[in-house]
C-alpha cells in the first residue's frame, strides 16, 4: 500500500540539486515524480524513484543526508473535484496532511503522492472510500 | 585638557618609582589577604620581601581568566565583603561568570581613570554625555557613567536598546558626546542619516570601546558624524573601561599606568618582550583593593611605547590591538568562546560537533551565524521539524553565550575538516 519516497537535504546553493540528480543518473535510477520544499537556507527534495534503496545508498555515499519515508500513491481520475472528495474523507477522520504533490504515471490521470501525520490511518480511510493505490512496480 | 597633570605627565623615573612603591605594597597585601596568591607565591618560592620594585615583577605568578572562574565567586577578593560596595561580572562564559568586586576607593580610582579618558577626548563639565553602553553587570554602562559624573559633565544614562529615543534626546538635549560600542555608534549614525538629522545634532566626540574596531571604522564614524572618535580600552578583571584611552593624536592608547602596570610578554614562552615588540598584554593592578590581580593575562596582543606623546602625556602607550592569543571573540560587546558554542551543541546531542561560526557586521551591528551540519541521525524530511530543530539549537546557544544567533543547517561534511587545529570561526568583520 505504501511507496517509499526518497528525501534528501539540499543546501540552498548553486549546483547542489544538479549533483543529486547526477548521482542518481550514474546509478541509472529513474525519477518518476519529485517535489522540492524550500526554506531560505535549505530545501528538501522529495522523490519517487525506480530504486529507492539504491538511490538512498548512492546519495549517502556522496555525502548527502538522505532517507526513505513511506507515503501513499493514489490514483485519481482527471476530473474536477476528485482531489477534494478524497481529501474530505481524510479531513472527516481528523487526519493532518503533511504534504502532497502530483505524480506522473504516463497515463491520463491526476494521481498524487500523499503524506499524512498518521499514514496508516489515512490509508485505511482511503481504502474504505474505495481509492486505488499505486505500487512502485506499476510505476 | 589633561585631567591629572601630575600623574599623566610624570617623568619615566618618577613613574617607575611610584609603580615600584605601589607594587611592593600590593604584593604584601595579596600575600597576606588572598590565599590563592600566597599559595602561588609559595610554590614559586617567592616572598613579599623578594619584591623591591617593578624590576622584580617577573618573579610574580601570572593570573588567568580561569583562575577567576576557579575561585568563583569571591575567592580572589582581598577585603572583607563589608568593604565591597559593588559587584560586576563578565558576560557569557561557560557556566560561571567571572566576578569582580570594588571598594569605595576602587570606584573612585575607576571614576578618576574614566574622567582622564573623557578629558583626553576634549570633554569637561560643560558637556552633555550620553552613556549608551549597557547598564548592569557589564562594566561599560556604570563605569562610563561614574567617570562622566566625576568629570562633572551632565550624564544621560541611555543604556542600550532604544535608538529612536537616543537620537531624539541627542537632538533635543544638544548632547555633545556619547560613550558606546563603535558598532552601535555606526548604527546610530545611520539612523541619524536616514532621518536627515546629522546636521541637527551637536555631538563633538565619541568614546568607544568594549569591542575591537579598526582605524578605518574610526574614520568612518568621524566622517559620518563630523566628530572626533576615541578608543577606550578596559576589561572587567582589571577595572572596566578606562584602563587606557587614545588622545586626539591617535597614536596609541595611553595606559593609566600609575594604577595598572602593563607588561608585554611572549604568550608562548611567557618571557617579557622589548618595547615595540608585539605580544600579550599583561596587567598588575597596582592600587586595586577589592580584587587586586598580579600579572593578569589579558590575551590581547599589542605592543607598548614609552615615548612622550605630542599631547604632552608621558604615559605608556599601547598600539591598536592586533588580535588575541586565545580564540575569544567579542560580539556586540559580549565575550564569546567557540568552546561555549561547541558545548551547547553537544548538549543537544542531536547535532554533529562540526560547526562554523560566521561573525559579520550587517548595518553596523555584529551578527553571529552558526552553521551546523545536518547529520543522518536527525535528518527528517519535514521542513517544520527541521525548523524546530533550528529554533532549539539557537535557543540553547543563546542560553550559553547570551547572544541571539542565527542557526543555519548545512549538508553533512560541507564544513571544512582541518588537518591541524580546527577552524571554527570566520570573522568577516576584519575586512572592514
Amino acid at each position: 500500500m505504501f511507496v517509499h519516497q526518497l528525501s534528501v537535504f539540499i543546501e540552498n546553493k548553486e549546483g547542489r540539486l544538479e549533483q543529486v540528480l547526477e548521482t542518481l543518473k550514474e546509478k541509472n535510477i529513474n525519477i518518476i515524480s519529485l517535489s522540492l520544499a524550500d526554506s531560505s537556507d535549505y530545501g528538501i527534495l522529495r522523490m519517487i524513484v525506480s530504486d529507492p534503496e539504491g538511490g538512498k545508498d548512492a546519495l549517502k555515499e556522496n555525502g548527502f543526508s538522505a532517507m526513505l519515508t513511506p507515503v501513499v500513491a493514489v490514483r485519481l481520475r482527471h476530473q474536477v473535484g476528485q482531489l477534494q472528495v478524497l481529501l474530505s474523507e481524510i479531513c472527516k477522520a481528523g487526519i493532518n496532511i503533511e504534504y502532497t504533490y502530483a505524480l506522473s504515471t504516463g497515463t491520463d490521470d491526476a494521481s498524487i503522492i500523499l503524506k499524512a501525520a498518521d499514514l496508516e490511518k489515512a490509508a485505511g480511510v482511503l481504502e474504505k472510500a474505495g481509492v486505488e493505490f499505486i505500487s512502485l512496480e506499476e510505476l | 585638557m589633561i585631567w591629572n597633570q601630575t600623574k599623566e605627565c610624570m617623568s619615566r623615573d618618577e613613574m617607575q618609582s611610584l609603580q615600584s612603591k605601589r607594587l611592593v605594597k600590593l604584593v604584601d597585601r595579596v600575600y597576606h589577604n588572598v590565599e590563592f596568591y600566597r599559595r602561588k607565591m609559595q610554590e614559586l618560592g617567592v616572598e613579599p620581601g623578594d619584591i623591591n620594585g617593578i624590576e622584580d615583577i617577573h618573579k610574580l605568578p601570572f593570573t588567568t581568566k580561569n583562575d577567576l572562574r576557579d575561585t568563583y565567586p569571591f575567592g580572589l577578593f582581598a577585603v572583607p565583603q563589608s568593604q565591597i560596595v559593588r559587584i560586576h561580572a563578565s558576560s557569557g562564559t561557560t557556566g560561571k561568570s567571572t566576578v569582580v568586586g570594588y571598594t569605595r576607593k576602587d570606584i573612585d580610582t575607576w571614576s578618576e581613570c574614566v574622567a582622564r579618558a573623557f578629558a583626553q577626548a576634549g570633554l569637561n563639565r560643560d558637556d552633555i554625555i550620553q552613556v549608551a553602553y549597557g547598564y548592569g553587570l557589564f562594566t561599560g554602562g556604570l563605569g562610563a557613567h561614574y567617570g562622566a559624573e566625576h568629570l562633572g559633565a551632565t550624564v544621560v544614562p541611555m543604556s542600550t536598546g532604544n535608538t529612536k529615543k537616543l537620537t531624539t534626546m541627542m537632538k533635543d538635549f544638544g548632547a555633545t558626546a556619547i560613550a558606546c560600542t563603535p558598532s552601535y555608534l555606526l548604527h546610530i549614525a545611520e539612523t541619524l542619516e536616514a532621518g536627515g538629522d546629522v546636521d541637527k545634532i551637536q555631538l563633538k566626540a565619541a568614546i568607544c570601546g568594549a569591542e575591537p574596531w579598526t582605524e578605518q571604522m574610526r574614520k568612518q564614524i568621524e566622517e559620518k558624524l563630523h566628530i572626533n572618535a576615541f578608543d577606550i580600552y578596559g576589561l572587567s578583571e582589571i577595572m572596566g573601561p578606562g584602563v587606557a584611552c587614545d588622545c586626539i593624536y591617535h597614536k596609541g592608547l595611553h595606559v593609566y599606568e600609575d594604577h595598572f602596570l602593563p607588561e608585554i610578554i611572549d604568550p608562548d614562552t611567557l618571557q617579557p618582550l622589548e618595547e615595540g615588540e608585539t605580544g600579550e598584554l599583561v596587567f598588575t593592578t597596582l592600587t586595586k583593593e577589592g580584587i587586586p590581580l598580579l600579572r593578569y593575562r589579558t590575551r590581547d596582543l599589542t605592543s607598548i611605547s614609552y615615548d612622550k606623546c605630542e599631547c604632552g602625556r608621558t604615559l605608556a602607550r599601547i598600539s591598536r590591538f592586533k588580535g588575541r592569543s586565545d580564540d575569544m571573540l567579542i560580539i556586540r560587546g559580549v565575550n564569546v568562546f567557540p568552546s561555549q558554542v561547541e558545548a551547547a551543541l553537544l548538549e543537544i546531542g542531536e547535532t554533529s560537533p562540526h560547526y562554523m561560526m560566521i561573525v559579520d557586521r550587517v548595518n553596523n551591528l555584529d551578527t553571529l551565524e552558526v552553521q551546523v551540519e545536518v547529520e543522518e541521525k536527525f535528518f527528517t524530511d519535514k521542513i517544520s521539524e527541521l525548523e524546530n530543530l533550528t529554533k532549539k539549537i539557537s535557543h540553547v546557544i543563546q542560553q550559553a553565550i547570551g547572544l541571539a544567533v542565527k542557526v543555519k543547517l548545512v549538508e553533512p561534511k560541507s564544513i571544512e575538516r582541518s588537518m591541524g587545529k580546527a577552524v571554527r570561526v570566520i570573522d568577516k568583520r576584519k575586512l572592514v
